[in-house]
């Protein structure tokens, strides 16, 4: 069996990933960007240089032009970009564009591919509806017209979705709201007629949008996978999705924790340094225990999406479901050790907190993901 | 074939020749279980001659070395034979204090003529052994234990009370912490002694729990002899035996967190308990609960086996067995709650042959104990705390 450790390389990866979000995406930058109402919502030129490492392809082929390097290596990036609430399309364009491309992609399609890694062409997947992630409720229609498709319908949460070239968007070919047969999914140019993107902002100063599809006529080549087929691999890229959403929340808990001991450590009151207060110093102990537990289940789900493993949804809706429910601790817990400078906006702690909420949202919180645990359990 | 292949198919089949066929179901309940000892009563004779041919083989302590009559496998070949004893679903042969505790802190820290006198009689299943730790007065403070052996020149003179010593009315021999020298810094003044339970002046008294239970005893030690070449390691040393100890205890009970092979899981027995409707356990409130318990002890279950692997690795944190205590024993706890709870008041029933969650009461009141023993919950969150940490 596998170890639950990291190999040489893949703490390499680590390490220079640490070393790029540190010096040129710390937490200042998403402060600016969010102080500035920046209309990209990221900084190119840090996004240039996360592509010049290699970011972007970490998860896509050699021979589409990446790294091949593995969910493991790519989650120690995510992990990484959490520490400093990194704002980039890492995610909705190497994660997610790239592996809807990879699971259901002809070989034209996987042409993008290329695009992605160097970071050229950016994606972002459209699937919410509603404000609680059920991506297999699916209202919006596409119906078959001149031999393409005309879809009608609106879309909500989408990550980087106003910057995206690409829109993955899924749409109901058949049946009804709730069936799980009958959803495809097309790749949506956003500047074509009748879509409409608009950006919406969030606590976390971070990018998701709004997408409006009014009467949007596509060619037969837009359809990603097969027509009314695409539950079973939009399901496996959500688990994918997940899994790496669980190392954002990993590492934007640890350092919201490292952060709150550190405050301990150096504030003082009646006399003493507060970290020397057993009411807090168990607190702490406790959420360090809970951070170690994430990073065991995080890190077995990776392996088991890596090795294709019977049981990689369950780990990884496992891994995302205590990620959500730690991140809601430690952050919570975070602002209150901070006392009264964690309620204000001079001090990063809170930015924590801000964007912890909506990435356990995103893709499903813990409530979500727990309910497919005990079905996916049998009971 | 390899050296490994060889050896499972000849363990294979010896242990399809020597495993009688009744030692291979699990435990229908603890007292199937066999702790060895002068004066212990075999539930059959299969599980007598189970011990025995394991014991000879010294398969009872695989890693141990032969010459002190162990098995002397490599961790390999002990993985091994533990997956060839799962596939027959073959009974541990014994449990025991003995290979758990004391036989490795002898075997590390003990002299060559401890390791031969003890260690031997502790793989044949012949001494069953208990722990003399804590004190009334000594709990979570167990470096402040006030038990006093006196020097006597070749013997020491020990006098005091020992509590919450596990079957220590079974035992035939125990290992105890006593104070050999009361000047000095508490830790610095404490030895680790063993001593035979029909020493003149040793006498026990089982408690009785809040499960109805007695698994524990007081030992009072009254002017008891204990001769100086049954000291484990240096006079004054044994605070350090004692933590590796500790240390060792803290993650065979954390282990409690797991579910064995073999075991329903939580949320079978709440299955079985109330059943399904359209697939979902039939109280949905209680669906909640298991499924965040579930996903807890995967987390659990996945970080106890990340510890070991980077243990092996030369990485990871010490103090870790703290962290895997804190979490295993809590986890068993909510396990016992939710197990009454699925069961309702049928999983009340205190006594009776046909309840249908059996001895359950007596099992959740038992897991109370699991915070408590081998260091509290508020001590292992102390020492994360501090040693890990870095707080105070």
């Amino acid at each position: 069996m596998q170890k639950l450790v990291l190999t040489e390389e893949q703490q390499m990866l680590k390490d220079a990933a640490r070393g790029l979000f540190s010096e040129q995406a710390p937490v200042s930058q998403l402060r600016k960007l969010r102080d500035d109402k920046d209309p990209l919502g990221y900084v190119p030129e840090f996004w240039n240089q996360a592509v010049e490492l290699g970011l972007a392809g970490t998860l896509i082929p050699e021979s589409h032009g990446g790294s091949e390097f593995g969910h493991v290596g790519m989650g120690q990036v995510m992990e990484e970009g959490g520490r400093t609430l990194a704002a980039s399309p890492l995610f909705a364009s190497g994660v997610l564009g790239a592996c809807a491309l990879m699971l259901a992609g002809n070989d034209s399609q996987k042409e993008t591919l290329k695009a992605i890694a160097d970071g050229s062409h950016l994606m972002a997947l459209a699937i919410d509806e509603a404000g609680r992630h059920q991506p297999l409720r699916v209202a919006t229609r596409a119906e078959a017209r001149d031999g393409g498709f005309v879809l009608n319908g609106r879309k909500t949460f989408v990550v980087d979705g106003h910057i995206a070239n690409t829109l993955i968007v899924s749409a109901r070919t058949s049946g009804s709201e709730g069936d799980e047969a009958g959803i495809t999914l097309f790749l949506v140019d956003p500047k074509a007629e009748g879509v409409t993107v608009e950006r919406t902002t969030f606590p976390d100063g971070r990018n998701y949008a709004k997408v409006t599809l009014e009467n949007v006529v596509v060619g037969s080549d837009a359809v990603l996978g097969e027509q009314d087929q695409a539950a079973a691999p939009l399901q496996k890229l959500l688990d994918i999705g997940n899994a790496h959403l669980a190392a954002e929340l990993l590492g934007l808990s640890s350092e919201a924790f490292d952060r709150a001991v550190a405050y301990m450590k150096e504030r003082k009151q009646f006399g003493v340094y507060i970290s020397s207060f057993q009411a807090l110093q168990h607190r702490a102990a406790h959420m360090w225990s809970e951070l170690e537990q994430v990073k065991s289940m995080v890190l077995k789900a990776f392996m088991a999406l890596d090795a294709d493993d019977d049981q990689a949804s369950l780990l990884a809706s496992a891994a995302k479901a205590k990620a959500s429910q730690v991140a809601e601790l430690v952050t919570n817990e975070g602002v209150q050790l901070h006392g009264g400078m964690g309620m204000t906006d001079e001090f990063d702690i809170g930015l924590f907190l801000k964007r912890a909420r909506p990435v356990q949202l995103l893709l499903g919180d813990f409530r979500y993901h727990a309910d497919r645990v005990a079905s996916l359990k049998g009971f | 074939m390899t050296d490994l292949e060889t050896f499972r198919q000849e363990t294979r089949a010896w242990l399809e020749e020597n495993c009688p066929q009744s030692m291979r179901s699990p435990f229908e309940s603890d007292k199937d279980a066999c702790w060895g000892g002068r004066n212990f009563q075999y539930q059959s004779e299969d599980q007598r001659l189970w011990l025995e041919r394991m014991g000879e083989r010294g398969w009872t302590a695989p890693e141990w070395p032969t010459e002190y009559g162990g098995g002397g496998l490599s961790r390999e070949e002990h993985k091994i034979l533990r997956e060839e004893m799962a596939r027959i679903q073959a009974r541990p042969p014994l449990n025991s204090f003995g290979i758990w505790m004391i036989g490795p802190a002898i075997l590390k820290f003990g002299s060559e003529a401890l390791k031969r006198q003890h260690l031997p009689p502790i793989v044949r299943g012949e001494i069953r052994w208990c722990q003399g730790y804590s004190e009334p007065g000594a709990g979570s403070d167990l470096a402040g234990l006030q038990t006093r052996a006196e020097d006597k020149g070749d013997h020491f003179i020990v006098n005091g009370q020992k509590i919450w010593t596990s079957y220590a009315d079974k035992a035939d021999w125990m290992f105890a912490l006593v104070r050999t020298n009361p000047d000095v810094k508490k830790q610095e003044g404490i030895s680790l002694v063993l001593f035979d339970m029909e020493t003149p002046g040793v006498s026990t008294r089982p408690i009785k729990l809040i499960s109805g239970e007695s698994p524990f005893c007081e030992t009072f030690l009254d002017n008891v002899r204990v001769e100086k070449d049954q000291v484990v390691g240096e006079v004054d040393k044994g605070w350090t035996i004692a933590k590796y100890l500790l240390t060792h205890e803290r993650s065979m009970i954390g282990d409690m967190g797991s579910t064995a092979a073999g075991q329903k899981t939580l949320a079978e027995l709440a299955v079985d308990a109330l059943g399904l409707e359209d697939g979902k356990l039939a109280d949905p409130m209680l669906r909640t609960e298991i499924a965040s318990w579930t996903i807890d002890s995967i987390g659990y279950e996945l970080t106890a086996e990340r510890a070991r692997d980077e243990a092996k690795a030369g990485q990871g944190v010490g103090n870790v067995s703290a962290m895997l205590k804190y979490a295993g024993t809590e986890l068993n706890k909510r396990r016992y709650e939710l197990l009454v709870a699925a069961y309702g008041s049928e999983g009340l029933l205190w006594e009776g042959d046909d309840r249908p969650a059996g001895a359950l009461p007596q099992r959740w009141l038992r897991t109370k104990g699991n915070s408590i023993e081998g260091g509290t919950t508020e001590v292992q969150l102390n020492i994360i705390a501090k040693n890990i940490l870095g707080l105070g």
